[in-house]
């Protein structure tokens, strides 16, 4: 099962250290993204922290995640290290991806995690094909696909979620209605009230929870997972939920008011675990600032190596293009390193 | 392998169409993580007809039926490369590429890059190029050029029934994406073919198919045969060294130079637009390396930067042909 599952004591503290983490990463993330020290664009989880630590808590070690342009929570939810992500945030070599990737395209596909994703509904079809290995080669996993509710409006999210549904895979796709797809509200996006009322299409269970609850987002994956390895094919899960931050950091939020945003947070989905777990007797607010803090030391040590590693070289640019090499990097990228110099052989 | 080492083994004869299914037979029964996936490649056997029998001889689990939806299957052929299988995929016509160029060119041309080389992704993509059936503009396009243009992507494009093994069973083994473009007119035709089990025409090598002195003719595809007419026709008036490149990307530039430089003439013969293209690219190189070889100029052999059209007088003016080769070498020889 997964390296941690809200069924125990431990687990659920677990759950409630990695969005304290998410949160931390993606406080610290928008800092040093202001302080013009991460280049690129950033999209932040806060809010959010619920779906992704939920959904993972019902996912095995080895399941796959296909994620979002806002990625950080999903990594961090998977079991990625933050220093690693945060390496990757600077571009440096010690990255996730050597640099290559930032922001929106973390992986680690040892991990089970298949990237971030700077496309806009991407993402399912490749969980549908994570799924797909799985399914051809009889292993015991599930791969899901995290979507927007913006992305819900893409053709190829339909395709994948209607291979996946024909071939029975075990896929399952999590969609955060985060209501607003960048500036535009989901009602102008989409003329249903559920988003998970697509699912009746493609004859698959479609349920939709309250995405600042992680119990029911993990109930409703465990259900979903559970469906997928009896053979029976994916779910669509909605997850309500919010995004505290703007759609990306700059972003300056004509589109909706503060009281909105405060309803929201009345709501929020650390603050409401953790009230439930010093209820159940199983934390005290004491701990739970020490965990906090923890969190934060953690987000702190990442920002630390992030910002004393090292750069990549810059030859490291042309490698990984292909698995097997061809000539034309060595020929093109020689050139390019010249100087304006004669190209080629032919010096008669 | 040289096209002559390659004339050393044993060989049978058959079509393009029967190389290429051979080469899907024989990577199917070599590893099992292998499958074929593509619209109608099962019972209906590919409509080109390219899978036939598959179906029946490997099941419906290593020879799959997808929905009509390229950007889907194409999406989960990345996916599924990613995590641990190797999908050979049928693009049905390399025109609805357009359909699934989100797929190509943002995840799996992009994928093994971003992720710092630590995803693999040995997908394989089948599809059909070219006119001369009828079949019009968006079923008769030439589109290796965008595929060959893109990072991450690797472009063969067979010419003779033996590359067409060798290059297809080559691309399935390959751990990077790679996409064979087979032209449709030359499924029937036929040739010697070696039956080894490990033939395979290495990604990058090209075929020096006829030797020559006057004039070097590259050619691709079905211009590949239609240039060796030719050359057989001027034997006695010109001496013609025919190349096939059969990988555009990575591209053999070594090969073509070496006859160039021998040759001191050029003309490149590809069916695609002219303009800004695989044409474009294999000049580009020679006079790179070897302008001061080059006794006239380059002649390129292609579309004139039209599409397809449906009637057979329209679609025989845009074609390229013999007559184009034949006429191209005369200009300059
Ligand atoms: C194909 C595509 N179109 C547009 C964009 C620009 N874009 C980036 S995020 C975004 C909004 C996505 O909304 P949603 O799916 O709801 O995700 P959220 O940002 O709310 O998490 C848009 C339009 C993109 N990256 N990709």
């Amino acid at each position: 099962m997964a390296d941690f599952d809200l069924d125990s004591a431990d687990g659920r503290r677990e759950a409630l250290r990695r969005m304290v983490t998410i949160r931390a990463f993606d406080e610290e993330a928008g800092d040093r993204f202001a302080d013009g020290e991460i280049p690129g664009f950033v999209h932040l989880y806060i809010g959010e922290e619920a779906v992704g630590v939920g959904a993972c808590a019902s996912l095995d070690s080895d399941d796959y995640i296909a994620s979002t342009h806002r990625g950080h929570g999903h990594c961090i939810a998977k079991g990625l290290d933050p220093k690693y992500m945060m390496a990757e945030l600077y571009g440096k070599a010690e990255g996730y991806c050597n640099g290559k990737g930032g922001s929106m395209h973390i992986a680690d596909v040892d991990a089970g995690m298949l990237g971030a994703n700077g496309i806009v509904g991407a993402g399912p079809p490749l969980a549908t094909g994570a799924a797909l290995s799985i399914d051809y080669q009889d292993r015991d996993q599930v791969a899901v696909g995290f979507l927007g509710d913006g992305a819900v409006a893409q053709g190829q999210v339909h395709e994948a979620i209607n291979l996946a549904s024909t071939w029975d895979l075990p896929a399952i796709f999590v969609v955060e209605n985060n209501h607003y797809g960048e500036g535009t509200p989901v009602e102008k996006q989409h003329n249903l009230e559920n988003l998970s009322d697509t699912a009746q299409a493609y004859d698959i269970p479609g349920v939709t929870v309250d995405g600042m609850d992680i119990t029911a987002v993990a109930e409703a994956v465990a259900e979903a997972r559970e469906r997928a390895r009896a053979g029976d094919g994916p779910t669509m899960v909605e997850a309500q939920t919010y995004r505290y931050r703007g759609h990306y950091e700059g972003d300056e939020e004509p589109y909706r008011d503060e009281d909105e945003i405060e309803r929201w947070k009345d709501r929020d989905p650390i603050e409401s675990f953790k009230d439930r777990l010093i209820e159940r007797g199983e934390l005290t607010d004491e701990e739970f600032d020490e965990l906090r803090s923890d969190a934060e030391a953690t987000i702190e040590n990442a920002v630390e190596y992030a910002q004393e590693t090292d750069s990549p070289d810059p030859t490291a640019a042309y490698e990984d293009v292909f698995a097997d090499r061809p000539p034309e990097l060595d020929r093109f990228a020689n050139v390019a390193r010249t100087d304006g110099g004669a190209n080629g052989g032919d010096h008669r | 392998m040289t096209a002559q080492a390659e004339l050393e083994l044993e060989t049978e004869t058959m079509t393009v169409r029967e190389a290429i299914r051979q080469a899907l037979r024989e990577e199917l029964q070599r590893d099992e993580d292998v499958y074929l996936m593509g619209e109608d490649v099962g019972l209906f056997g590919g409509v080109l007809e390219v899978t036939s029998g598959l179906f029946e001889e490997f099941g419906e689990e290593r020879v799959r039926d997808t929905p009509i939806s390229e950007a889907g299957f194409m999406g989960a052929a990345t996916g599924a490369a990613a995590t641990g299988t190797r999908p050979v995929v049928e693009l049905m016509f390399s025109d609805f590429a357009g359909v699934a160029m989100e797929q190509i060119m943002n995840q799996m041309a992009k994928m093994h890059y971003m992720f710092g080389g630590k995803a693999e992704l040995p997908v394989t993509v089948r599809t059909t190029e070219g006119g001369g059936m009828g079949a019009a503009s968006q079923h008769s396009g030439t589109v290796h050029t965008w595929i060959a243009h893109f990072p991450g992507l690797k472009a063969v494009a067979p010419g003779t029934a033996a590359s067409a093994k060798g290059l297809t069973k080559a691309a399935i083994r390959s751990d990077d994406p790679v996409f064979v473009f087979e032209n449709k007119m030359i499924y029937e035709q036929s040739g010697e073919v070696p039956t080894d089990e490990d033939f395979t025409v290495p990604i990058g090598e090209a075929a020096v198919e006829r030797e020559g002195d006057d004039v070097t003719v590259v050619a691709t595809q079905r211009l590949v045969g239609e240039s060796l007419g030719v050359a057989d026709s001027l034997e006695g008036d010109v001496s013609v060294e025919v190349i096939d490149p059969r990988s555009l990307y990575p591209l053999d530039t070594e090969t073509i130079v070496e006859s160039v430089e021998k040759t001191g003439r050029l003309v490149v013969a590809d069916e695609s637009p002219l303009s800004y293209g695989t044409h474009a690219e294999i000049v580009a190189r020679v006079q790179e390396e070897a302008f001061f070889s080059l006794d006239a100029p380059i002649q390129r052999v292609g579309t004139p930067d039209t599409h397809i059209p449906f009637s057979p007088p329209l679609e025989q003016e845009v074609l390229p042909d013999d007559d184009d080769v034949r006429a191209a070498i005369e200009r300059i020889a």
